[in-house]
């Protein structure tokens, strides 16, 4: 395989850094690897990273960088510049962009982009059907066997609905271990959707997208992966029944896995009729949909035990001209790399339900595991690859989408006060962001 | 009052009886000869209209009118809205204008709330997607009044597709607020699956509750509905849901029935009912234009009613 961006030469020490929150440690890294971890370490460059935690380089199952296609949403570049400040070394880039993802060219070129860009690896993913159209398989093998050596497969923003389609992804992936991410979405109880259906969709009169809709293909694809032995991982969980079904799955053995977004650990649908934006705004528009307080809560438990492996962005930029519409007539998507690890602390951390053990887990370790991403998701330890995000909990600052390095401005957090701040990302030993600026 | 009318519920009780009033005020002057008054003179009305809708249109151009305000009429069609322009655009061409109140008409629900954000005027909904037509609600509120005098306790069943329509949902929200007692009926089908939190009672069942309605109101079903597997066919709906003359023949002698057009005849209303004396059909068109004078004088603060021009 070709190599990936070069490493830094020469050595660093990050000093005083509380590696997943525990007692301050120096990081001495050689040659892109880390070479120690102790006491007053020495190195040819000092990074002071007294108070800070170090997490390892965060690692996103679910990005959308628009390119090629929609460069006016997103590019690579700035989609990973984006990451690194977010303190992500390492984004699946999703299949749906214009020409789709859904060939060994297309693949190849978003890889090649991605070390062109060189502030985080990018792993695309590749589409499971041609043109995410659903009705052939596009050729995985050719993916997977392409310079970008594709593993995960998903048709996110559409849904492999058709049960026969699914069933033969799932089987046939197994030859090169390969995954199947499913945008679980029943597409005929979802037709003309807008929003969570329930008490808020029912006053302010927008067409429902119900929780079975997501439940019965999460529970159909459960059955099939484990009828044919295979991997399934489920995109974007948003509700309470999703979770019991996953959790059931996982109790079976079955080999399951599930992400969440930072947004569904924090916003619930009643945004959509009364916020700060005013009502119908759809700066909250996304896809599935905010749910309720109880959704919310049930996402948070099931992070915080397991049942859902993961935190993933499912970051996707859209132009200020398709959000500023009515609701119908919006795009349906929210930016997170910049915001993830801050959100995730305000939902999980700073409510006791995950220490930065489980955040490291559920942001780098499992999202590179599920990934097949060699060289990421690694503990902060002596051999593995320094790919090191350094992160001020204390920090709280109010979110400005203008200060952001991604293209697009579409995040729901405007006005909010966020905790944290990602001061550091190291990608193989070099600084891809320093004091908090892209380095 | 709030700037804007977007949601029956923007009026609190005082609010909406004060609409009230003044429209019962403005129907006395609309029975003389010359109906025209100058209180909005030298304001500019925009009608905004992104659905066809001729008769909402029109009620609004008249009471504007009867108030003196300078009226624009913006229809979406063979305007620059076809090009492709955004609503945004549009509302941002009324501000320079200097629209000082836009009644807005749009398919999508919420489109009163987003076009408020942009312009300074008041933003009058008339009728947002299957959100909320808060007017019609005011006019049909007005119009029982005047058939039955005050709301409070009066029982109001609201019959049909409630999850698609706005009527239902300005209409539940309102007569709640005025102190009547509202049921909706349809089928299951019909309504959202979150209408137990609505302020009203629902029932599937209307023989059951005609005998206590003193107001029934008959709401339109769409075509594109009726091949959509909301209910089996038109004639089933009609037979369980349609009000004919053995249904209007359980209600009690004083009981109204309205409907906020266009009918199906036929449909879910018989031709015999609709033309009867109970009807209010008519009426509801009349009162229409007097309860928008009414909201577009509160809103804008014309000078006193009656009064002569300065």
């Amino acid at each position: 395989m070709s190599p990936v961006s070069p490493v830094s030469p020469g050595s660093i020490v990050i000093k005083g850094a509380r590696i997943l929150g525990g007692e301050p440690a120096d990081i001495l890294i050689e040659d892109g690897v880390i070479a120690g971890i102790g006491r007053d370490l020495a190195g040819d460059e000092t990074v002071e990273a007294a108070g800070l935690i170090a997490l390892p380089g965060l690692v996103d199952l679910h990005t959308h960088l628009r390119e090629p296609g929609r460069e006016d949403a997103e590019t690579v570049e700035t989609g990973t510049r984006a990451a690194a400040l977010g303190g992500y070394t390492a984004v699946h880039a999703m299949a749906n962009t214009s020409p789709v993802a859904d060939t060994a060219g297309v693949v190849e070129q978003v890889w090649r982009l991605g070390q062109e860009a060189g502030h985080c690896d990018v792993q695309p993913v590749g589409a499971v059907t041609e043109g995410l159209a659903g009705e052939r398989l596009a050729e995985l093998g050719a993916m997977a066997d392409s310079a970008a050596r594709v593993r995960v497969f998903s048709d996110d923003g559409k849904c492999v609905s058709d049960a026969v389609l699914m069933r033969r992804a799932l089987e046939y992936v197994k030859a090169f271990d390969g995954v199947v991410a499913q945008h679980a979405q029943e597409p005929r109880l979802t037709a003309g959707a807008q929003m969570n259906e329930g008490a808020v969709s029912g006053r302010l009169g927008l067409t429902g997208w119900p929780a079975v809709a997501e439940e019965a293909i999460i529970a159909r694809d459960c059955l099939l992966a484990a009828h044919v032995g295979s991997r399934l991982h489920v995109c974007h969980l948003s509700t309470a029944g999703s979770v019991e079904i996953v959790r059931w799955a996982k109790s079976k053995g079955w080999n399951v896995t599930a992400e969440v977004t930072p947004h569904h650990l924090l916003l619930t649908d009643d945004l959509v009729e009364d916020s700060p934006v005013g009502a119908y705004n759809p700066i909250y528009k996304v896809n599935p949909p905010l749910r309720t307080r109880e959704d919310v809560e049930a996402l948070r438990a099931a992070l915080a035990d397991g049942t859902i492996d993961v935190v993933a962005t499912d970051h996707a930029p859209h132009p200020v001209e398709d959000k500023e519409t009515e609701w119908a007539a919006a795009a349906m998507g929210m930016i997170g790399l910049e915001t993830a690890l801050s959100v995730v602390q305000e939902a999980m951390v700073e409510t006791g339900l995950l220490d930065w053990a489980g955040v490291a887990e559920r942001m780098s370790y499992a999202p590179a595991r599920i990934g097949r991403l060699a060289g990421h998701g690694r503990p902060i330890e002596v051999g593995s690859p320094a790919n090191i995000t350094l992160y001020d909990p204390s920090a709280r600052e109010e979110v400005d989408p203008g200060s952001y390095a991604s293209k697009s401005r579409n995040t729901p957090y405007e006005g909010r006060t966020l905790p944290g701040r990602v001061v550091a990302t190291f990608l193989r030993g070099r600084a891809t962001v320093l004091d908090g600026k892209l380095a | 009052m709030k700037r804007h009318l977007i949601s029956a519920a923007d009026l609190s009780r005082d609010d909406a009886l004060l609409i009230l009033d003044t429209a019962d005020e403005l129907a006395r002057i609309s029975d003389r000869s010359i109906k025209k008054l100058p209180t909005l003179r030298g304001r500019t009305v925009v009608n905004l209209f992104f659905e066809d809708s001729t008769r909402t249109r029109i009620s609004f151009e008249a009471a504007a009118k009867r108030l003196s305000a300078d009226v624009i009429n913006f229809s979406a069609k063979g305007s620059s809205v076809s090009k492709g322009e955004s609503l945004k655009d549009t509302a941002l061409t009324l501000e320079a204008m200097g629209a000082d109140a836009v009644v807005i008409r749009h398919g999508a629900s919420g489109a009163p709330y987003r076009l408020a954000g942009w312009v300074r005027g008041s933003v009058v909904n008339a009728g947002d997607g299957t959100h909320e037509h808060p007017t019609q609600a005011l006019l049909d509120a007005f119009t029982m009044r005047r058939r039955l005098g005050s709301l409070e306790g009066r029982r109001v069943t609201v019959v049909g597709d409630v999850l698609h329509s706005r009527v239902a949902r300005s209409n539940v929200l309102l007569l709640a607020t005025l102190g009547a007692e509202v049921t909706l009926v349809a089928p299951p089908t019909l309504l959202p699956v979150s209408v137990d939190s609505w302020p009203c009672e629902v029932s599937y069942d209307l023989d059951a509750v005609l005998p206590k309605s003193d107001v029934v109101m008959m709401l339109r079903v769409q075509r594109e509905r009726m091949n959509a597997a909301f209910f089996p066919t038109e004639r089933e709906y009609s037979r369980r849901y349609g009000l004919d003359r053995d249904r209007v023949a359980k209600l009690h002698d004083e009981a109204i029935v309205m409907h906020p057009g266009p009918m199906n005849r036929g449909m879910e209303i018989a031709a015999e009912v609709a033309d009867s004396a109970r009807s209010t059909i008519v009426e509801q068109v009349a009162n229409g234009v007097t309860t928008r004078m009414a909201v577009l004088y509160l809103l804008l603060g014309g000078a006193d009613l009656g009064g002569e021009d300065k």
